[in-house]
């Protein structure tokens, strides 16, 4: 689990380019003509090639570093990829300067083409992005990294390429942690897993020997906050991702649960549960100093702060049922915002600040839902048996959660997958993990 | 399970299956009162006539007149017993949010350890555990099943 995060450094090149603002991406609604683009290959010199051969056991880095790309683009709902089987010009020529009726002629509008090469021990990636129509240069970048992080290349490609195209920061150079499951749903064990977004290089931080629960990143993801019940005793740790070194957070005489970070990175906030009593409380990570944020006989969880530091929204039954709330910092202004029939949790208020993520149950069937700070505007994502636990993607336009199925009458037929969905509710996707998976959490751009 | 109980199981099954068919409105069968769980699959035993657990509704933490008895005993069975020491295992069924549920098993064990108390057990015997709904004794998705794991099991700790 140690050293994964050492060679996150990568440069930057700009290669100047003549952009004009040409084709646009609108993902304000359900896309239901996705852009069609083609993804070239990267062209890869011979010498090149047979050295990185040797080093990451790939073929053709060149292919693999596109497929990355166009796998990001394809699962984003809002890029059609065309098959690479149609392309007509090769991988180099088109890099120095396409034929853009060739690429027209397969109803591309957009083209990606690039060069790979390996220098002085050192993977050098460029890429252009062009308009097809156009017959223009959108966009030019050179990346120079360690051969081994050739991934996060398709992935920091595919962020520069999806901000150009749609004026939003991207999400794809991103890690998800999660739970990862195995075994009997009564005997349920349970690790920490980390992987990237698109589901490679998973990891795990824990070896199941203790249940673990909700982890959660702090905002430079070298952090994680989760429930760990260790000796049997469920508290809230932090973990350090790179060192692997663990500490209890406060020195509570009984259950902390639901922890997260503030935006600043500098207090864990949580609950503390005693005497049949949960309230909200925060402990400053510097100097140590707890500070209670609810104090009333119901049960207060699942706290979330706006990204401005300045809210926090909870989940609270204080009304005699679960419902969301949300309060200044301070534990002040406490105001109810969930009034729609059914059973409200799991608020996470948005990167973006504008809208709360929550879980509804109601009827039987449990929702993924967003509303308005003030409760107003409430829009349902999806129904399903069980799902719960959203959490935003760091440009605040897909959420990722996890679902549950039901076991059958012959005790067979229960999963927990993980799940993304567009704010618009469309592009519902199955998030591949190697084992069982609960409890999401979406990391902020690795890279920016 | 011996032969026994799986009579009694079987016995029970065809008595609700009556029931339902007999009067599709009537809740009340041989296993479950309202949606609190009164049957006894699950159920063990710390002594003779002394059961270890206790059920509750829907999204309650309130102590039914048979859970206040099985407690009763339990506290009974605890004074003769004095030198035992208890933890209270609150649990909740798979319907419902991961962390309002860990909540939710808080308050569950800690009615029963309220009313232990009142009946005269120390604070200082009893220690509290919830599990949420990580621990389910039936691992159904069916209101039978989720009625037997919405409990607060009291188990020896020494």
């Amino acid at each position: 689990m140690i050293m994964f995060f050492r060679y996150f450094l990568i440069l930057f090149f700009l290669i100047p380019t003549s952009s004009l603002a040409l084709i646009e991406v609108d993902i304000s609604r359900g896309n239901l003509s996705p852009l069609p683009i083609a993804v070239s290959p990267l062209s890869l010199d011979k010498a090149s090639k047979q050295s990185l051969k040797k080093i990451l056991k790939k073929e053709d880095l060149g292919s693999e570093i596109s497929f990355v790309v166009e796998n990001n683009l394809k699962k984003s709902g809002l890029f059609n990829p065309l098959n690479k089987d149609s392309f007509l010009q090769k991988p180099d020529i088109a890099h120095l300067k396409p034929r853009f009726e060739d690429w027209a002629l397969i109803k591309a509008q957009a083209l990606i083409t690039g060069k790979v090469t390996f220098v002085d021990e050192k993977l050098r990636v460029e890429f252009r992005l062009w308009d097809v129509l156009a017959a223009k240069e959108m966009m030019a970048l050179a990346f120079t990294t360690v051969p081994s992080n050739w991934r996060r290349v398709g992935h920091i490609i595919t962020d520069k390429i999806y901000e150009r195209l749609t004026g939003e920061k991207g999400y794809f150079d991103t890690r998800i942690i999660y739970v990862a499951e195995e075994g009997p749903k009564t005997r349920r064990i349970k690790k920490l897993g980390i992987m990237d977004q698109d589901g490679f290089n998973t990891k795990y931080l824990t070896l199941g020997n203790e249940l673990v629960l909700t982890p959660r990143f702090n905002p430079t993801n070298q952090m994680v906050t989760y429930l760990s019940y260790f000796r049997n005793l469920p508290r809230v740790y932090l973990l350090d991702i790179e060192t692997g070194i663990q500490e209890v957070v406060g020195d509570f005489p009984g259950m902390t649960f639901a922890p997260r970070f503030s935006p600043d990175g500098k207090k864990i906030i949580m609950s503390f549960a005693q005497d049949g009593n949960s309230d909200i409380y925060t402990m400053d990570l510097e100097n140590r100093i707890v500070e209670r944020i609810t104090n009333h006989p119901s049960i207060d969880t699942s706290p979330s702060y706006s990204p401005d530091g300045k809210y926090i929204c909870f989940n609270s039954d204080r009304s005699g049922y679960q419902q969301i709330y949300i309060m200044k910092s301070d534990g002040s202004n406490v105001k109810r915002i969930s009034f729609g029939k059914g059973l409200y949790g799991t608020p996470v208020w948005s990167p973006r600040g504008d809208l709360i993520a929550f879980t509804k149950l109601h009827k039987g069937k449990f929702y993924i839902g967003v509303m308005r700070t003030n409760g107003k505007g409430e829009r349902l994502l999806t129904e399903n048996f069980y799902q719960e636990a959203p959490s935003w993607s760091p440009n605040g336009r897909v959420l990722i959660f996890y679902r549950e199925t039901k076991t059958d009458a012959k005790g067979e037929g229960f999963s927990a997958k993980l799940w993304s969905i567009d704010l618009t509710g469309y592009n519902e996707r199955l998030v591949e993990t190697e084992t069982d998976a609960s409890d999401p959490s979406w990391s902020s751009l690795l890279s920016n | 399970m011996n032969l026994n109980k799986i009579l009694k199981n079987a016995l029970l099954v065809a008595i609700a299956c009556l029931a339902l068919s007999a009067c599709a409105k009537k809740v009340s069968t041989g296993q479950l009162q309202g949606d609190v769980y009164t049957g006894t699959d699950t159920v063990e035993y710390l002594a003779s006539g002394v059961p270890d657990r206790v059920f509750f509704a829907t999204n309650e933490s309130v102590l039914t007149t048979k859970s206040r008895d099985t407690l009763r005993k339990q506290a009974t069975w605890l004074r003769k017993n004095s030198k035992i020491n208890i933890v209270l295992e609150g649990h909740a069924d798979e319907r419902g949010t991961r962390e309002y549920n860990l909540a939710l098993g808080e308050r569950r064990a800690n009615a029963a350890k309220d009313y232990l108390m009142t009946y005269g057990i120390s604070s200082d015997r009893i220690s509290v555990i919830s599990y949420g709904k990580e621990r389910p004794v039936d691992s159904g998705s069916n209101p039978l099943s989720w009625s037997k794991n919405r409990r607060s099991v009291t188990v020896k700790a020494n």
